[in-house]
């Protein structure tokens, strides 16, 4: 077992992501991510790392396309405005099977918008953002535990698929501070065999992005999507809490499942059949989570408008049954509030 | 019977797609050259971004990326940092390299990002249709600059081997052409000079080369190198703007 120590958020994952072997980190200043790029530069020379702030998170998305290409561990980390401009490259090193690895630390939008807390990128993380049909692996963790142990496995999700994974945290989860158990040292993978970084000892590596005719297009396009297949079948995660003899599910995601797992113990101490479903992976959505569920309603809460309660209804058989609350702008719903808005939909 | 004359062994036998008296063909041959030279078949890493560049992804036994338009110098930048024993090369156009991408390249330079740029610039967008490039000149006739290129609203074309060459972290910045056979001859050296500074570790090497676009210039390609002659490269006037190596020597 490796080092427990007492961490913010954002600097646990980027320990981790160093003891992950990543040592490449492009990066531009936006909070609330820019404890990542800091951790990175300040350890860079007693680890050998790699550390550039990039003029812009778009020169910083396509360094790490270049790390990538020659196989090796890069990533870099932002936030909502900044991963709007890395969306181009997103979807590039989607079409080139580039396993990079981004942070976005969500914070409230449209726009320059707010800092704190926010789930409102939902959409543009799980449902391509840049152009094209793309989709990238989505893990948001709950924890200051789970962001850190989510470094080794999004490099080896990214690695396993040839495909960038994003990592989806936000203003709340970077900044927090909690124990966490740092992952083993790892070296990161051995020379890989598709990589640009000089033939030798074997035939040249050509990475292309670009078409060739419509029917080498189709047939390119149906490789990625025979890949995204297989993804949805292999990868779906989620946890679920008293779900069985449940009369309402919660589903929330995030640090923000926490408010909604206090809620839900309040109302089984006052006898109420409440579960709840935290999807794990954004992308692909667990809809296997709600296989089986039957007679059930579900109670989607999101820091956004409602984004994620799309998936779910789309999930589930009766969407009827699906009810939202949600809280936008950096506000946080209390364990009470939430309580409260269970009983005033269900308690009629 | 000797072999005075061949074509680099380094190409894929891929039939080449330019355009009929496109500098692109006589480009790619020299940089094939040279690789084969100096036996750097298994360090030379390409990065083809859009506009016409990208062809050549398909014409070189060499490992090589494609990149969006305006992002190969940030591509470079990962692939020379995680690979800093490979000669890694930027190959780029004019709309590419000095609109889309001017951050990229100018931040590429003030970092002194150790790897090759070869700048083919020939005042035009070439791939999308003959539209106006921040280097075409003034008066040129475009698709998107119909009664020629008027300062009123453009504003003038862009000197990147002595913008480049301004920048600290530049080790190397040269303009060349390729309308004779001795400035050819020109480039070649050039280039070769360029990719030994970065196979020495120095910072940002750059060949700006100014070449013949006769489609987008909707002319013959003969008129295309009188006109190259004559009026693009007083604009761009050829010569070295930077080279640290011989100022070391």
């Amino acid at each position: 077992m490796g080092e427990k120590v007492f961490m913010q958020g954002n600097e646990a994952f980027a320990e981790s992501a160093i003891r992950s072997g990543c040592k490449f980190f492009f990066g531009y200043p936006i909070t609330p991510s820019s404890e990542m790029p800091e951790y990175y530069a300040k350890r860079a020379p007693e680890e050998g790392l790699t550390f550039i702030q990039a003029e812009t998170e778009v020169a910083a998305f396509n360094m790490i396309a270049g790390v990538a290409a020659t196989g090796k561990r890069g990533m870099t980390a932002t936030s909502g405005p900044g991963f709007s401009l890395g969306c181009e490259a997103m979807s590039y090193m989607s079409a080139a099977s580039l396993p990079s690895v981004v942070v976005d630390v969500m914070r409230p939008g449209p726009a320059d918008g707010e800092i704190l807390g926010s789930q409102g990128d939902y959409f543009q993380l799980t449902k391509g953002g840049g152009h094209g049909d793309y989709r990238t692996i989505v893990l948001a963790p709950y924890s200051v535990q789970e962001y850190a142990d989510f470094a080794p496995l999004a490099f080896e999700l990214a690695e396993k698929y040839l495909n960038p994974v994003v990592v989806a945290s936000d203003g709340t989860l970077a900044k927090m501070m909690e124990n966490v158990v740092l992952p083993e040292r790892s070296a990161g993978p051995e020379r890989q065999p598709w990589a640009v970084d000089g033939a030798k000892g074997r035939e040249h590596n050509d990475i292309t992005t670009c078409g060739d005719g419509p029917e080498q297009w189709e047939a390119f396009n149906l490789r990625l999507q025979a890949k995204y297949q297989n993804i949805r079948d292999n990868e779906q995660r989620w946890e679920e809490y008293q779900t069985e003899d449940a009369d309402v599910i919660i589903v929330a995601f995030g640090v923000y499942s926490r408010v909604a797992m206090a809620a839900m113990k309040m109302a089984r101490e006052k006898g109420l059949k409440v579960g709840l479903i935290r999807p794990i992976t954004l992308w692909p959505f667990p809809v296997k989570a709600f296989e089986n569920l039957e007679n059930k309603d579900f109670f989607v809460t999101e820091l956004n408008s409602g984004q994620m309660v799309e998936d779910v209804k789309l999930a589930v058989k009766d969407k009827d049954r699906v009810e939202f609350y949600g809280r936008l702008g950096g506000m946080i719903p209390t364990p009470v509030e939430l309580f409260n808005k269970l009983c005033e939909l269900y308690m009629k | 019977m000797s072999i005075v004359y061949k074509r680099p062994e380094v190409f894929t036998d891929e039939y080449m797609k330019y355009c009929g008296g496109c500098g692109h063909g006589i480009i790619n041959k020299v940089i094939g050259e040279l690789i084969e030279e100096n036996n750097w078949q298994e360090k030379a890493v390409f990065v083809w971004p859009i506009g016409c560049s990208v062809y050549a992804d398909k014409y070189f036994k060499v490992d090589s990326i494609c990149a969006l338009h305006g992002r190969a110098p940030a591509v470079a930048t990962g692939v020379k940092r995680a690979t800093p024993e490979n000669l890694v090369i930027s190959y780029q156009g004019d709309g590419d390299l000095v609109s889309e991408g001017m951050s990229e390249i100018m931040h590429s330079a003030i970092r002194g990002e150790k790897f090759t740029v070869v700048f083919v610039n020939n005042a035009i967008y070439g791939m999308t249709g003959g539209q106006m490039a921040p280097t075409t000149l003034m008066g040129q006739h475009t698709t998107t600059s119909p009664y020629g290129r008027a300062e009123e609203f453009t504003g003038h074309p862009v000197n990147m081997a002595e913008i480049i060459a301004g920048i600290p972290g530049c080790y190397y910045s040269e303009r060349v052409t390729v309308n004779t056979p001795g400035n050819i001859r020109k480039m070649k050296a050039a280039i070769k000079k360029a990719f030994e500074y970065q196979m020495e570790g120095k910072g940002l090497t750059f060949v700006e080369v100014v070449s013949p676009c006769p489609t987008g210039w909707n002319m013959k390609p003969v008129k295309a190198l009188e006109w190259l002659s004559e009026s693009v490269i007083s604009t761009y006037p050829l010569g070295v703007f930077k080279d640290l190596g011989k100022e070391e020597k």
